[in-house]
């Protein structure tokens, strides 16, 4: 038979010796403070201070008014370059864009022959090369366009389209950068803390002690699982409204109860988890160690960093073996999209089902662990 | 000149060690306070005292492990302090630190590491094997050659642990505490060893710390050591008579100041009232790992308030006959009964009238006193009322009233100890289970310890089952049994026993039966190649291979000592081995396919209210492309905030009714599109797209309806995207990826291997063998070399064959690169490595100080160029810079050596100042 009293008294003693370690306290508070903070202040702009590189072969007004037109921050002033330099340049990734104006550009212009500007881009620079790309393109038109606005006006039909984000009408990625870091400091303390308390009690011979005593394996456990998942549950609740509410602004749309009682189950599957890797390492190293593998796919897999649907099909199969993949979807949709529960029930039972499994799959290695 | 001056001084026979007013600080303990001591040769000496006195820091001074703080010290006529002279002792010292094989390497065979020792000491092939047959012959090893040390039982540790320490013919010999915690027949076998070695090798001297008395009264000369300062020295029959006393032990307590002796008197336990009532019994019990047997047909009866001790060595099987006891692990045969009912895992009943201490302290060191004892009162189920009261009588009775609020690892040895009994005794059991209470405590708090059991066996009838390996304390108890290799030998009275083998000491006693029941074979040196044969070739030859490497100052064969173990342990090592394999082919796949700015396979729907062919026209646009997929049609206004909202849907279309009807009549319509704004980065897509998309369908309809002249354009702008025209986010991402990872995981294993070395303490095998900085680093680096290699061609491949990214270049000009780059980042775990101590400070700290600069500063995601101040300066001298052009530049841009010379030169620079570095901060001596 359980005894609660039993997983109470040694929650408490967890959470007493928690209290006592410096290098623990300071990674929790680190991660729910320092790290949202910059994660949301230092996504970085996909395009700052780009390199860009013109060759300019028709020394014109309007091509001395398209390299006035790049500036700071999103470019630096641009370099010009003659036409054999470009490409070296580019083979040594000096520059990302290369703008390449023809000569007689001006003139053929205005003559209406429709000439043609030349814009390069160094396509294995993924961030800048997208939306540099746009960028380029779009101040080009408008300084040529600009220019050339008194000889014609196109006709065209008189359909728009109007767009609305929602959720985040502003497409601030801070806000997103904040909330994707807290989901994923929720996952990496659960399995250090009760990992590192196993490991603990292991490294310096306590858990004979625990094993004469009138104490079950299961309630051992347990109470790992709950004194830990309280921590991480309360900081995560309070960096959500003191760190990401109050100090970066982010307005959460849904009911912040729900996402706790997310969190809640996510962090009785990774606890669970975080005691069976720390049975299977044994020594604080190896934990590190494995830490490291299976940390990563973990978060990077989840969804919480870029979109699922990108991923080929077995991953999005296997990861959804993954308690993160569900509680990323329902932590998305109550934080920015105001889901209720109605819209997220299916999350909660799927999590709740794997939590279990991951809890029995760890009392059984556990149980082992300890003869 | 010292050396000379000391050498003419011929009638008197130089000191092989002088210490003068030598002094050692940790922190702000003191661990050695003003020794000065003059030690003669040809002779075995003794430093005696319990733990943490400072024997240990004194003999890692005197073998050149540890910096000398203060004083001077004189070994083998020179000063320790100076290097030069170290590098030309070590060949003449061996040193053999504290713990069971502390420097061994518990995966490695014992031929293994035997011939790593050797490999250190320069001797070639050849040499190496006939030293190890011999001295494996001579310690009886021979037949164990192939286990790994790991699981040697502890005698085998000690004489492996001599061997590598005699396997270079040393002139000195140190040995820290060569017997704790083995039989006595193994520690026999042991001193019997040293004896006939010292008789082959006339002239090599001996310095022993221990903590066995009896053995130290079998020493040439005593340092009898307390609180880092010497009590006093001589002869073992010099310090009896000095104090009078008639063993070492009582002469020890004697010769300490008075205030640590107050309150200390003889223990005295009181004649037992026989009792007939029967508290423990063990019938045939017998327990079983797979075919180990650790526990072999136990039996015995233990009677209420007797003391009960069990005598052997580490790993007989005590523990685990407690246990059994305790009905902590099912029994495999046989049955246990406390008082009179059969014992059974599943009763917790069993639990609460066992009160348990095991090994060494313990107990939670992060809770006080007080919370240590409230804990176990709750958890052993004490009524609330009652716990306050007890802990109050458990305080006085063992005398910590006054430390209830202090922090169990800020007190005493001793004190703790009683801490642990009275956590033992708080439930008030009837049996008190205590495996080996009292290694290391000194010996006025081991006799306050057995005077506090003496009294709960006497007045309050408790049942105690004690185990121990001294033989002072086996003699106090009611009766005891010899335990050997899981079987239970004899059990009885301590005199009954000494008596029953005419034997004047249990000791020897112990060692009758422990040769009886082993038949004398199992690790005992055979007859003909005694160990008179260790030294045949001395006479001849003094020593020629230690004399000819020594001068070396790089000698590879030291190096590849430590390259080839340090393969060996890798290989036996799952966890690390897996990392070094396939770590980094698991992190390509997990950022290849986890960080991915393709977007594709959007899901989008639509809530068509016209629903006539020009706005399935304008749908079809959409669902067209590769980037869309859609799903069923939006019914309601509440149908897409649901769909939106969890998540099915990232894009909704919505065309208003009679769409169709006024894009023809030319009549300004909208359409509406929602864009879910959660993930900003695809939403910044989806809304590119659709605008693109719309602008198409524009512009093919107004082609349509009023003919191409009028879209015609003033200018156009021509986009390519070079090298990667197809804008493939694998493309772009790997060659980035590669160098990350390969200073990654290589420098993480790097400055694992030597942070390990310093957390098990086999580090020491460094500071005081000749091995220089040089040669250790790059032996150490070598195998992390090769497999960051290996892991190159494996990612490489997996680029290109699994990711099907295109390789344009030329190959052997990024391999060269990628050779140099791995010994530049190898380099770097090793320079980090000098600066961590602990292994999970290690693993983090690598990680961060390596992904950032190379995330940031490296030219992954901005260009170097568009960096500014200290952010460009990084990126400018960071290897991974240079890598990453040559990466992209072979990978996608078909470039090669030509092109790419200039990157080569900074990271060909960056190896040997990186390894210089390292070198330069690496200490030779613990501090």
């Amino acid at each position: 038979m359980i005894r609660v009293a039993n997983i109470f008294h040694l929650g408490i003693k967890e959470l007493r010796e928690l209290a006592r370690d410096p290098a623990l306290l300071v990674l929790i508070v680190f991660a729910f403070t320092i790290s949202v903070y910059t994660s949301s202040k230092a996504i970085p702009e996909t395009l700052n201070r780009a390199a860009i590189a013109i060759v300019d072969e028709d020394q014109s007004p309007v091509s001395a008014r398209i390299i006035a037109a790049f500036n700071p921050p999103y470019f630096q002033k641009p370099r010009l370059i003659s036409q054999m330099e470009m490409d070296s340049r580019m083979d040594a990734g000096l520059d990302t864009f290369a703008l390449n104006i023809p000569p007689n550009f001006q003139r053929d212009l205005l003559a209406g022959r429709s000439p043609t500007i030349q814009l390069n881009i160094d396509a294995t620079r993924m961030t800048q090369a997208f939306t540099g790309g746009g960028y380029v393109q779009s101040i080009v038109t408008s300084e040529v366009n600009e220019f050339a606005r008194r000889y014609r006006a196109a006709e065209s039909l008189p359909v728009d389209i109007v767009m609305r984000t929602r959720f985040n009408q502003e497409l601030n990625k801070g806000w997103f950068g904040a909330i994707a870091e807290v989901i994923s400091s929720i996952t990496m303390l659960s399995i250090v803390l009760t990992g590192a308390a196993l490991i603990r009690e292991r490294e310096h011979g306590t858990i004979e002690h625990l094993l004469v005593m009138p104490i079950r394996p299961t309630e051992i456990m347990v109470s790992k699982i709950w004194s830990m998942g309280l921590v991480v549950l309360v900081a995560s609740a309070l960096s959500l409204i003191f760190v990401v509410q109050g100090l970066l602004h982010v307005p959460i749309q849904g009911s912040v109860v729900l996402f706790l009682t997310g969190v809640a189950l996510q962090l009785f599957a990774t606890a669970s988890l975080g005691i069976f890797l720390a049975t299977v390492a044994g020594s604080m190293p190896k934990f590190g160690l494995l830490l490291m593998m299976v940390l990563l796919p973990l978060q990077m897999l989840s969804g919480a960093e870029t979109p699922r649907e990108n991923m080929p099909e077995i991953i999005q199969a296997i990861m959804l073996a993954a308690p993160n993949t569900h509680f990323v979807i329902l932590a998305q949709a109550v934080l920015f999209r105001g889901a209720g529960i109605e819209t997220i029930w299916p999350q909660i039972v799927i999590l709740l089902a794997i939590g279990s499994v991951f809890f029995f799959f760890a009392l059984q290695r556990f149980r082992k662990f300890l003869r | 000149m010292n050396d000379r001056q000391t050498k003419d001084a011929k009638p008197v026979p130089p000191s092989v060690v002088r210490l003068e007013a030598v002094g050692l600080s940790y922190g702000k303990t003191r661990a050695i306070e003003n020794v000065t001591l003059d030690m003669r040769p040809d002779c075995i000496i003794g430093l005696i005292g319990p733990d943490g006195v400072g024997k240990s820091s004194l003999l890692s001074i005197i073998a050149g492990a540890r910096v000398i703080q203060q004083g001077h010290v004189e070994v083998l006529g020179g000063d320790m302090a100076d290097s030069g002279h170290r590098r030309v002792t070590f060949p003449r010292i061996a040193y053999m630190p504290q713990g069971l094989g502390r420097n061994l390497y518990p995966t490695l065979s014992v031929f293994e590491n035997i011939d790593f020792f050797g490999r250190l000491f320069g001797h070639d092939r050849d040499e190496r094997r006939r030293r190890i047959g011999r001295l494996l012959d001579s310690t009886g090893l021979a037949p164990f050659a192939d286990r790994p040390a790991g699981n040697l039982s502890g005698g085998m540790k000690q004489k492996l642990g001599l061997c590598c320490a005699l396997i270079h013919d040393p002139d000195l010999l140190i040995l820290d505490e060569p017997t704790t915690g083995i039989d006595p027949l193994s520690r026999r076998q042991f001193w019997e060893l040293i004896n006939e070695i010292r008789a082959s090798r006339a002239g090599m001297s001996v310095i022993v710390a221990t903590a066995y008395m009896e053995e130290a009264a079998q020493f040439d000369w005593l340092v009898a050591m307390d609180a880092g300062r010497v009590l006093a020295t001589g002869t073992p029959g010099d310090l009896l008579k000095q104090t009078g006393a008639s063993t070492l032990e009582a002469a020890f307590v004697d010769l300490l100041p008075e205030e640590k002796r107050r309150g200390h008197r003889e223990v005295v336990i009181p004649p037992r009232q026989a009792q007939d009532e029967t508290a423990i019994e063990a019938d045939h019990l017998t327990m079983r790992f797979g075919d180990f047997v650790a526990v072999d047909d136990v039996s015995f009866r233990i009677n209420r308030g007797e003391i009960f001790g069990f005598l052997g060595s580490n790993g007989c099987g005590k523990t685990t006959t407690m246990k059994m006891l305790t009905g902590l692990l099912p029994t495999s045969e046989g049955t246990a009964r406390l008082f009179g009912r059969q014992v059974d895992p599943n009763d917790m009943e069993v639990r609460r009238r066992v009160g348990y201490m095991s090994q060494a302290f313990s107990l939670y060191s992060q809770l006080t006193v007080r919370q240590n004892l409230e804990l176990h009162a709750r958890l052993f189920r004490m009524d609330a009322d009652s716990i306050p009261g007890r802990i109050e009588e458990m305080a006085r009775h063992f005398g910590l009233a006054s430390l209830m609020d202090a922090l169990p690892d800020s007190l005493p040895l001793g004190i703790r100890q009683r801490l642990s009994l009275a956590v033992a005794m708080i439930h008030s059991p009837d049996i008190l289970i205590l495996d080996e209470p009292t290694s290391g405590v000194d010996p006025v708090a081991r006799d306050s310890f057995w005077q506090i059991l003496a009294d709960l066996s006497r007045k309050q009838n408790v049942t105690i089952f004690v185990s121990t390996h001294f033989m002072n304390e086996a003699e106090l108890c009611d009766r005891v049994s010899l335990m050997h290799a899981g079987k239970v030998l004899i059990s009885d009275k301590p005199a009954a026993i000494v008596e029953s083998c005419a034997a004047t000491t249990l000791e020897e006693a112990f060692i009758v039966y422990l040769k009886k029941a082993i038949g004398d074979k199992e690790a005992t040196p055979t007859a003909d190649s005694g160990p008179s044969s260790l030294f045949a070739t001395e006479a001849a030859s003094p020593r020629p291979s230690a004399q000819a490497h020594k001068t070396r100052s790089f000698d590879p064969r030291r190096m590849f000592a430590y390259t080839q173990r340090e393969s060996l342990e890798l290989r036996r090592d799952p966890i690390r081995a897996t990392l070094a394999v396939l770590g980094s082919m698991l992190l390509m796949f997990v950022i290849g396919y986890g960080i991915n700015m393709d977007v594709k396979n959007l899901s989008f729907a639509v809530l068509d209210r016209d629903d006539t062919t020009i706005s399935r026209d304008y749908v079809l646009q959409i669902a067209g492309s590769r980037y869309f997929t859609e799903k069923p049609t939006i019914t309601t206004y509440a149908d897409l905030d649901r769909r939106m909202q969890n998540g099915e849907i990232s894009l909704a279309i919505e065309i208003p009714p009679g769409f169709g009807r006024d894009v023809m009549r030319g009549k300004n319509v909208q359409i509406g599109a929602w864009v879910d704004g959660a993930m900003p980065a695809r939403a910044e897509t989806v809304l590119g797209y659709v605008q693109g998309m719309h602008a198409t369908w524009l512009t093919q309809k107004a082609r349509e309806v009023y003919g191409s002249a009028a879209t015609a354009s003033n200018f156009q702008l021509a986009i390519r995207y070079r090298y990667n025209p197809d804008i493939q986010s694998l493309v772009a991402m790997v060659p980035g990826v590669i160098p990350l990872l390969l200073l990654m995981i290589p420098a993480m294993l790097a400055a694992l291997s030597i942070v390990r070395e310093k957390e098990l303490g086999s580090i020491v095998n460094f500071y005081v063998t000749p091995v220089t900085r040089f040669e250790f680093l790059l032996g150490k680096q070598l195998p992390y070399l090769t497999l960051a290699m290996l892991n190159f061609f494996m990612l490489t491949a997996f680029a290109v064959f699994a990711f099907r990214v295109p390789f344009a270049g030329s190959f052997l000009a990024f391999s060269v690169a990628a050779l140099i780059y791995v010994t530049a980042t190898t380099a770097m775990g090793l320079l980090i490595s000098t600066f961590m101590k602990s292994q999970i400070a290690a693993i983090f700290g690598t990680a961060l100080l390596t992904l950032i600069p190379a995330v940031q500063f490296s030219g992954m995601i901005d260009p170097v160029s568009s960096l500014q101040g200290a952010g460009a300066l990084i990126g400018r001298i960071y290897p991974t810079t240079y890598f990453v052009t040559i990466s992209r530049g072979t990978f996608s841009k078909a470039l090669g050596f030509h092109d790419l010379s200039a990157e080569f030169l900074p990271m060909l620079i960056a190896v040997p100042v990186l390894l210089g570095l390292g070198a330069a901060l690496l200490k030779k001596q613990a501090n």
